[in-house]
């Protein structure tokens, strides 16, 4: 198995999806341990779907997809926020309201461009071997400056996600954390289907938070936790679907599970002590 | 100096008034119970002034307009409801205690020794420095508000607002807490306003009352209080009980 690792190491893009994912997952391990916590996690899946939809414009338009869907799914991200704050609209319909509108019309795009051609496939279910060198630059990018953001703002994001109120009268600026927070997630999504794709990409958001959730007491402990998982799960992910011949998006979320299930199992033994 | 001053302050719950017409200044260093039955906007009062729901009048704090104070540095606020508390939630207790401290702090912002230093102080204070390490969710109710207390304490703040605070302390935490309040009063010339449903026990250590009821009822001294004719008719025997319990 080592000289499959190391055969599997020869090959550029098995480093560029390596390079790419690991990124992509420290960044959305972080993000994801504010939005579970603050219940907003589902807007991953949300702004996914929102991105099928882009994806196809971009297709459709014959433009780089990457480049229509990073301002389009970012819009849509603070409308989410937006018909959840004004509309009165609750957070998980919200989300629901603009996923099943970015879905409807993904496929209405697809069949007017002559209905679901490999490219959109490889987008819904991600395909490694489609990350180029500029989508690392820009996964590099993008993950930077989500990690720049969280040590800047941790305080205020720590805040908000114990005790938005008392963030209020803290004197932080609530609606433009959760702006920034939302739009990252956005920026990260549209990077993270060219890995896992469309309809895996929140499961890097929720899953390494939640497996870290299970065992840590303190709040910087779970961050940094949710991010091991997240890198480890991308790197276990793209060996053994590189060893097993099996498809690298599903084989990352299979790997996230094990490690929800042994931090799951590793809780309750504690516990039963 | 007054450090508050409230002028027709009037606030609208679904389209109910839940308060109307309040006009008071608060004075620095005063001890002030907030009393009144339930749904009297004894809450709504708090809450207006610390800006958490829109409101119709003016308030000032330390003769500035609400849009240019900076609240959090010098309010240190413990809220009502701990339902907000998810029981899950990965954080220790001085990591909750030192987020008191994230008001007066600049962009980027950063803590530093002194932080540590306070929160330990603070701690220890409330009794609480054991928990220090320990997850806020495995700590009791009672536990839990000290923590909270002292995320509303570590910056020392010019201003400490309560409200129901001893609701899930036994009586002999509730005799400590207030007591820690007093001291911060007496001390350190904290203002406090202290919202409570028992009329009794905040007589105790007030030194003045606020009697809202949808608006302003009283607000004064307790001896005002049992002297005045006003209330006599508004209470009957009530005021009578007031005072003697007092």
């Amino acid at each position: 198995m080592f000289a499959q690792i190391i055969e599997a190491l020869q090959y550029a893009f098995i480093q560029r999806a390596l390079i790419a994912g690991c990124f992509i997952a420290l960044a959305c391990s972080f993000l994801g341990v504010f939005l579970v916590l603050r219940r907003f996690s589902l807007i991953g899946d949300g702004l996914a779907h929102v991105s099928f939809a882009t994806v196809a414009l971009g297709l459709v338009l014959h433009v780089q997809p990457m480049l229509v869907s990073i301002p389009l799914v970012g819009l849509a991200s603070v409308l989410i926020l937006k018909l959840n704050e004004k509309a009165a609209v609750y957070g998980d319909a919200a989300i629901g309201l603009l996923s099943s509108f970015g879905v409807a019309l993904g496929v209405m795009l697809a069949s007017v461009a002559g209905g679901f051609n490999v490219d959109l496939f490889s987008y819904l279910f991600g395909n490694i071997l489609s990350v180029s060198t500029l989508d690392v630059w820009m996964t590099i990018a993008v993950s930077l400056l989500v990690a720049g953001a969280v040590r800047l703002f941790y305080h205020d994001l720590f805040a908000i996600t114990f005790d938005e109120e008392y963030a209020r009268v803290s004197g932080i600026k609530v609606k433009m954390i959760n702006k920034m927070l939302v739009l990252l997630t956005s920026f990260i999504v549209v990077l993270g289907i060219k890995i896992v794709g469309t309809m895996l990409v929140s499961s890097l958001i929720i899953l390494p938070a939640v497996s870290a959730l299970q065992v840590v007491r303190s709040f910087k402990a779970t961050i940094a936790l949710a991010g091991v998982f997240g890198v480890f799960s991308v790197i276990a992910g793209v060996f053994a679907s590189y060893i097993f011949n099996l498809p690298s998006g599903a084989t990352i979320v299979m790997v996230n599970f094990l490690f929800f299930g042994g931090a799951f199992l590793s809780r309750y033994i504690s516990e039963k002590r | 100096m007054k450090i508050i001053e409230v002028k027709n302050l009037s606030v609208k719950y679904r389209g109910i008034d839940a308060l109307s017409n309040v006009t008071l200044g608060i004075d620095s260093g005063d001890y002030i119970g907030i009393v009144g039955p339930n749904g009297s906007g004894k809450t709504t009062f708090i809450r207006a002034l610390l800006g958490l729901v829109p409101f119709g009048g003016e308030i000032y704090f330390q003769g500035k307009s609400f849009s240019d104070f900076f609240a959090g540095k010098h309010v240190g606020y413990l809220p009502q409801r701990m339902s907000f508390l998810d029981q899950s939630f990965p954080a220790t207790a001085e990591e909750i205690v030192l987020s008191g401290v994230y008001c007066c702090k600049r962009f980027p912002k950063r803590l530093e020794k002194e932080d540590y230093a306070a929160a330990e102080k603070v701690m220890e204070l409330l009794g609480i420095t054991p928990l220090k390490e320990r997850s806020i969710g495995r700590l009791s109710g009672g536990q839990q508000q000290r923590i909270l207390l002292a995320r509303a304490l570590v910056h020392e703040p010019e201003l400490l607002i309560l409200d129901e605070p001893t609701v899930a302390l036994d009586p002999q935490s509730s005799g400590a807490f207030y007591a820690t309040v007093q001291r911060l009063n007496k001390e350190k010339g904290t203002t406090v306003l202290l919202v409570s449903h028992d009329i009794g026990s905040v007589g105790n250590y007030a030194s003045k009352m606020l009697y809202l009821d949808r608006g302003l009822i009283f607000y004064g001294t307790f001896e005002e209080f049992c002297k005045s004719p006003k209330m006599t008719d508004y209470f009957g025997v009530g005021q009578h009980l007031i005072c003697h319990r007092h």
